[in-house]
């Protein structure tokens, strides 16, 4: 045994013992959720095997711009983002929140859709994927009303976390807080890769119940110098938001030109606030069965973005672009501090990534907010 | 545990027909529990489902203090409102509720109430008449402004009239344009402030209609020194959850549905003047 390594701390894992970890939630009656590469981008889906993992592949990321490449390094974490985090795993696209049975006398009789769902670990959850479950939590959950059906996807998750490599070109969690380095809680077990293995430590009790189930071994001090360094280079980013809260800044640029500039440039498709980790909107509809007897209430997600979503009765309020971009971010960035005393944003750059026209909401805010008025 | 947005069958007991558009349901819970246990504040709404169709955001009118019934006055607009103008006596259909904050009418005892109002009859104002012609001696004096398009979109005209009769009531109505043999103002709803008689010292103001309207009635109010924290208003949005959840009714710091649909003045000023939120 060399004689950095500390024997009390039994913390790491070797790459080839991975699949025990998953082997292991299994058995304790999780199904596996991780990384995979689907259609030229990392989502998260079900997985079972180590093999499933995206082994050495590296995103690179730009405004409109997403591409993998295979590094052939082993790594599995060695990518930062792909279009989703959690949110569609908890807060569904679609799903039925009531149906409602009509008798022949007319009667009704509700009833409601939630079930119990089995418990899902999430494999590779990131820093800024964390701080954005914090958000949904706070919508909600903390709220004066409960939402039963996210609360019940949410109580019996597993969260395997991920601190980051490296970043993307377009992550600035750095400066708004929420990364790269998982800080504070929120996860069951975290991971720190390294080309051989990993450094895993538990933040919950159900972590400890896991992690005493693995093949763990000591770790040595050079282990942990490494982890720390490359964190420390994940932290230059290219991208930053100013750390100062912009609520009063920006309420106050309502008529700002370049908003007028936004309108000729956003194409008000709504994919931002698709990819967004913390973008809640959505709307209710009703699906009557073919039997004229029975009737499902169903929620979607809805876009800002879109014209029905400010409809009332006989108007649009936000009949145009410049004031549905406005409305997306004077809302994220500054009157969710008002709402959730935080901002709405946790710096992970996928609406900069998957916007069709390459929109960069930090640059629109240095112009919006710096007094650099060139839109 | 009940899921907190689905609603509990309720019984039309009463449908009565206001005029070609607008028709009151008078509700109540077929469930006893549940009726027993509801309660509400006039401003307050409920989320109305019609069975296949949906659900739209109407506010109560009727007393707190009925406990065996509830009613809701509906103007017939559009998809919705439309089939459940067909709801006849026994029908059933879903109710959640009720929602939102109310006018806090209690902190507004022993002072003189201005209701001003735009469009055809408002509903969330309709309750509170109901409300202070109940509990008279509790308010001082009470000033009732409403102003429409056009002097045939009044409805309940012979209930303006009966209200004018009430002691230490005024009445005032102002139509942009009149028909024949109408006996009040004809012009914009400004033109009422110059009869109204009131303590801006101690008075509340509520309002209810078009934000256009409204403007212009808190401009004003304020003009003959009202303080703005005086000011009352009910805002309407998009509605599709009630809970705070959906986001449709977000309006800068606040969602209409909880915080709202019944803000102070001060509370919703900043973006007030600004088209879009
Ligand atoms: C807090 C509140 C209280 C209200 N109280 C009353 C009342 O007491 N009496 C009354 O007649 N009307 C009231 N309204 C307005 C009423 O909700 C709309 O007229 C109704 O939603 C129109 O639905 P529709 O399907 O008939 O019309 P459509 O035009 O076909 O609307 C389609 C959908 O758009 C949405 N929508 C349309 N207009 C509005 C609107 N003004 N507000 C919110 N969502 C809307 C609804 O989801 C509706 O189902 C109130 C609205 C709010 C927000
Ligand atoms: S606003 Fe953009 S960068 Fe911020 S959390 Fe949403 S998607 Fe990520
Ligand atoms: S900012 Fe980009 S992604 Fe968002 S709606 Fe506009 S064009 Fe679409
Ligand atoms: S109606 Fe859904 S947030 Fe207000």
């Amino acid at each position: 045994m060399s004689q950095d390594t500390d024997q009390t701390r039994l913390d790491y894992l070797d790459r080839p013992q991975f699949q025990s970890l998953l082997d292991v939630l299994q058995d304790a009656g999780f199904r596996c959720v991780g990384p995979q590469v689907s259609d030229h981008a990392i989502v998260f889906e079900e997985i079972s095997y180590v093999g499933q993992l995206p082994t050495g592949m590296v995103d690179r990321q730009g405004p409109g711009r997403y591409t993998l490449k295979d590094t052939g390094t082993g790594r599995f974490f060695y990518w930062v983002s792909g279009p989703q985090a959690l949110k569609p795993h908890l807060f569904l696209p679609r799903e039925v929140l009531w149906q409602v049975d009509r008798d022949d006398d007319g009667k009704l009789h509700f009833s409601s859709a939630c079930g119990q769902p089995q418990g899902v670990a999430f494999i590779g959850v990131r820093s800024c994927d964390l701080a954005a479950l914090d958000l949904l939590d706070r919508h909600f959950l903390q709220g004066d009303y409960v939402d039963s059906a996210y609360q019940s996807r949410r109580q019996q998750i597993f969260i395997i976390a991920v601190n980051c490599a490296r970043s993307a070109e377009t992550c600035f969690c750095h400066s708004t807080g929420d990364g790269p380095q998982v800080r504070g809680g929120g996860y069951d077990l975290l991971l720190s890769e390294l080309d051989e293995g990993f450094i895993i430590t538990s933040g919950s009790s159900k972590g400890d119940e896991i992690l005493v189930r693995l093949p763990l071994r000591a770790s040595t001090n050079q282990q942990h110098e490494q982890v720390r360094q490359e964190l420390v280079s994940a932290e230059q980013q290219q991208r930053s938001l100013p750390s100062t809260d912009l609520n009063e800044k920006l309420m106050s640029q309502l008529e700002h030109p370049r908003w007028d500039d936004l309108q000729e440039r956003c194409l008000s498709c709504g994919n931002c606030t698709a990819v967004c980790p913390t973008c809640f909107c959505h709307s209710e509809i009703d699906h009557p069965g073919l039997n004229g007897m029975t009737s499902e209430h169903i929620r979607e997600w809805d876009s800002c973005f879109t014209s029905g979503h400010s409809y009332i009765h006989g108007h649009v309020l936000r009949d145009d672009t410049r004031k549905r971009y406005r409305q997306w971010l004077t809302h994220k960035l500054a009157t969710w501090h008002d709402q959730y005393q935080r901002s709405g944003c946790v710096g992970c750059g996928r609406c900069i990534t998957w916007c069709p026209v390459g929109i960069d909401l930090t640059e629109e805010v240095a112009v919006i907010c710096g007094g650099d008025a060139h839109g | 545990m009940d899921n907190v947005g689905m609603p509990h069958e309720a019984e039309v007991v009463e449908k009565i027909i206001e005029s070609k558009s607008i028709f009151t349901l008078r509700l109540r819970f077929t469930d006893p529990q549940v009726q027993a246990s509801y309660r509400f504040l006039p401003g307050q709404f409920n989320m109305l489902y019609l069975y296949g169709a949906g659900e739209v955001p109407i506010s109560v009118v009727s007393d707190p203090l009925d406990e065996h019934i509830f009613d809701h006055a509906i103007r017939a607009v559009g998809r919705i409102t439309n089939a459940l103008s067909r709801l006849e006596q026994g029908d059933r259909l879903g109710v959640r509720g009720p929602y939102g904050r109310g006018w806090p009418l209690q902190e507004m005892e022993a002072n003189d109430l201005v209701l001003i109002t735009g469009g055809l009859g408002c509903a969330p104002l309709v309750s509170v008449i109901n409300y202070v012609m109940r509990r008279r001696e509790l308010f001082n004096r009470f000033v009732i402004m409403q102003g429409v398009k056009h002097s045939d979109d009044l409805i309940w005209r012979s209930r303006y009239q009966e209200w004018q009769q009430q002691p230490d009531t005024q009445v005032y109505l102002a139509a942009d344009q009149a028909g024949p043999g109408w006996p009040w103002t004809t012009g914009p709803i400004s033109a009422l402030f110059k009869q109204a008689e009131f303590d801006v010292a101690r008075s509340k103001a509520m309002l209810c209609g078009p934000e256009g309207m409204m403007f212009v009635a808190i401009d004003e109010l304020t003009r003959r020194g009202m303080p703005e924290s005086d000011i009352w208003l009910s805002m309407e949005r998009n509605m599709q959850c009630a809970v705070g959840h959906c986001g449709h009714c977000q309006y800068g710091p606040h969602f209409v549905c909880k915080q709202g649909p019944v803000f102070s003045y001060p509370e919703v000023r900043q973006l007030h003047w600004v088209a879009g939120f």
